[in-house]
């Protein structure tokens, strides 16, 4: 598709001649994941985890689709529905579970996925458009994890339901209307639920429309690679199938040998046992916390407990309570700016010396510790590492990164992909000589 | 011009979180330590283990053992604790017999329809009943308890932190209040304060130390095993409940476990055979010193 040497879809059969002409799909599939996509031929293995989260998404739809059928959103039922597809339900444990903790996998993946992306430098022209639209991904997601963790009606279910929706009645004049309408009441009941049902249900496809652009939009440029040098030339690229269908085989045996550990040996690990609690509105739980692949967002909500206001007097110009709600929005979609933020020409992390520090050293830890406090009481010393911590994220992003990308002095880049894979061939005048490599 | 205003926003927010951190750190320094030390936290327990034969990967359900905590649930637990999510038919899987089923469910009143006026009435359970309330509604079960509702039972085991060994540890975990130490440190010594308000009863298995069920089981032989049982203790009594309400959170624990390791090694087997392939594919293309061989 997008080199001109790629190999072109040559039906031999028939009836495959037949379908070609009439309907090209083998050949759509051919050149998007076969012989007919050219890939660098220098991938490591964190360019395992698109293919995976793809193999999540039809894992969590599939799941998704047969619990619906034995589940019943209504807030008197909800509960003990859920609890029927665990005991009567043929094998409805295990779907369950499957789901659950499918959920779990399916962000443990993106957020590698995403981290790739962000030592790599994969969101640098010319992959805008590809890291948009895996933000946009992200964010719907984040919205139907967040939708389905209520579904259960268990208490973590409920109260998370009233602390999310709650944020939006941080914002000043219309919030309280605003979450009263997103609610459909005064409080998450039976109109909510019923709600967040339907857009449970529909977001997994919106996900699996917003996956075909974002793999539509990774083609026309083709697939980044650790060097982040460009394919110059049919020498530094290798056909996915079968190279990279091989490779992704071999990962995929490895995260689901992960995940079954997981489901059949410590299915309950990543969930919360109050949620094994039927909700109930006259009851708070101890503590409230989200599934923990919101940690670190609510790490960075709860971090911000001062108001803004003019020192010395008692004049508030925001709220603390907005204030953490701007800044979780803000550290998710500050990720869209990512590619004129950071306008240094090299991409790969491993030719940006000082990128490199900040990351290992400045991102990483502030992450772990984000992701630590969001799971913690809201005590100290939780919350003032969080505060440090989302200090030092903010500024990553935003401060750090477009200083480094403007000082730094990236180190010699190799002549090719193919030159860092096969190493320099001295015999060779500089890009010439340089027989293709045979595939 | 992106990057203008991303770093004044990156500086605002930052600021702010240093601020909030600042105003953190003061009230640490004024007070001298990072967070008050309560009762609650300082002589709570974690749980002590059951042992249950349903623990871990390997885990089997000790059918003798779930049919005597089934008799310290109904002849104790049972007065307070309802058992909503269980069936009678369910008790099938403790090795009961068919008739032996039908024989429990009929001996617990379930509510019914009167056929002939349609008022409501009770009548004796059938199998493909669930376990009855033993209060009419949330009203009548807080009023019979000093306000505190008996919760149901039937996933306690998974709706607490490490749920069985909890189980088990609470019903045994009932101390005196004045005398209670741990290193040598009395609670009532560390926390002079600390109260056990009335209808509320300590212990440190508990989340906040008082809790408002008495002590259900109090005796040894408070309930009489069959022949050939192990005496029935408080801890014995308290160890096959915890065991009963294991099964009755997760029917289907040590199903998933058997399934879990056959779907595990066939897993692993897949797994070496596509490491296998994929270096078979690849050896074609693998970097060599000199020119590469063709495919």
């Amino acid at each position: 598709m997008s080199f001109p040497w790629a190999q072109q879809y040559q039906p031999v059969n028939p009836f495959m001649r037949w379908m070609d002409e009439k309907l090209p799909l083998p050949r759509l599939v051919y050149n998007a994941i076969g012989g007919g996509y050219p890939v660098p031929r220098n991938l490591n293995y964190m360019w395992n985890f698109g293919v995976l989260a793809g193999f999540c998404l039809v894992l969590q739809i599939v799941t998704g689709i047969v619990l619906a059928m034995h589940y019943a959103s209504n807030a008197t039922v909800a509960f003990a529905s859920t609890e029927h597809i665990m005991r009567d339900v043929n094998w409805g444990w295990m779907l369950r579970y499957a789901h659950a903790n499918g959920a779990s996998a399916f962000f443990a993946v993106i957020y590698l996925h995403i981290f790739r992306g962000f030592f790599y430098s994969s969101y640098k022209a010319p992959r805008e458009m590809v890291w948009l639209l895996g933000v946009t991904i992200f964010l719907l997601m984040m919205a139907t994890g967040f939708m389905g963790y209520v579904l259960p009606w268990g208490q973590m279910s409920f109260w998370g339901a009233k602390v999310i929706t709650g944020l939006f009645g941080a914002i000043p004049v219309v919030g309280e209307p605003i979450q009263i309408w997103l609610l459909g009441g005064y409080a998450p009941d039976n109109a909510a639920l019923n709600r967040f049902f339907s857009l449970h249900y529909l977001l997994p496809f919106v996900i699996a429309g917003a996956v075909i652009l974002h793999i539509w939009a990774l083609h026309l440029t083709g697939s980044s690679n650790p060097t982040g040098v460009e394919v110059k030339g049919e020498s530094d690229t290798i056909p996915f199938h079968p190279y990279y269908t091989a490779k992704d085989g071999f990962g995929l045996g490895v995260f689901l040998l992960i995940y079954c550990a997981v489901l059949f040996f410590g299915p309950n690990m990543f969930g919360h046992p109050d949620n094994y609690i039927e909700a109930n509105p006259l009851s708070t739980p101890a503590h409230i916390v989200p599934e923990w692949y919101f940690w670190p967002f609510y790490a960075i909500l709860r971090a911000f407990t001062v108001d803004l206001h003019i020192p010395f007097t008692s004049i508030v110009i925001i709220e603390a309570k907005l204030l953490g709600v701007l800044a979780m929005f803000s550290a998710i979609l500050l990720w869209f700016f990512l590619p004129w933020l950071d306008k240094g020409p090299v991409r790969s992390g491993h030719y940006r010396p000082l990128f490199r520090k900040f990351f290992w050293f400045g991102l990483i830890p502030a992450m772990l510790v984000l992701f630590w406090c969001g799971g913690a009481p809201a005590e100290e010393p939780y919350v003032m590492l969080s505060q440090i911590a989302t200090a030092y994220y903010f500024l990553h992003f935003l401060v750090v990164l477009p200083i480094v990308s403007m000082i730094e002095r990236p180190e010699p880049l190799p002549y090719s992909i193919t030159e860092a894979v096969l190493g320099e061939d001295k015999d060779a005048v500089l890009g010439e000589n340089a027989e293709p490599v045979g595939v | 011009m992106i990057r203008l205003f991303g770093i004044l926003i990156g500086l605002f927010f930052a600021v702010m979180a240093l601020w909030a951190f600042g105003t953190g750190l003061g009230t640490v320094i004024s007070d001298g330590q990072l967070k008050e030390a309560t009762a609650e936290h300082e002589f709570h327990l974690h749980p002590r283990d059951a042992e249950l034969a349903s623990d871990g990967a390997f885990g089997k359900w000790d059918l003798a053992q779930l049919q005597r905590g089934f008799q310290v649930y109904k002849e104790v637990c049972s007065a307070c604790h309802s058992l909503k999510f269980v069936a009678f038919r369910d008790l099938a899987a403790l090795g009961y017999s068919e008739a032996e089923v039908k024989a429990i469910a009929a001996g617990f009143q379930v509510p019914g329809v009167d056929p002939n006026t349609g008022e409501a009435t009770t009548r004796p359970g059938l199998p493909t009943d669930y376990f009855p309330s033993p209060y009419p509604n949330a009203v009548a079960a807080a009023a019979a308890n000093n306000n505190a509702i008996p919760p149901d039972l039937s996933l306690m085991t998974k709706a607490r932190h490490d749920g069985s060994n909890y189980v088990y540890s609470l019903l045994t975990g009932y101390r005196n209040v004045d005398t209670f130490s741990i290193d040598g440190k009395k609670v009532k010594e560390e926390f002079p304060e600390f109260a056990t308000p009335p209808n509320t009863h300590f212990n440190p298995y508990f989340a906040n130390l008082n809790i408002a069920m008495a002590p259900p089981l109090t005796a040894d032989g408070q309930v009489t095993y069959a022949e050939g049982q192990p005496a029935p203790t408080v801890d014995q009594m308290a160890r096959d409940v915890a065991a009963f309400l294991t099964w009755t959170a997760e029917p289907k624990k040590v199903k998933r476990t058997q399934v879990g390791w056959p779907v595990l090694g066939f897993l692993l087997f897949a797994t070496i055979l596509a490491w296998m392939a994929k270096n078979q594919v690849w050896a074609a293309i693998k970097p060599k010193k000199a020119k590469v061989v063709q495919g």
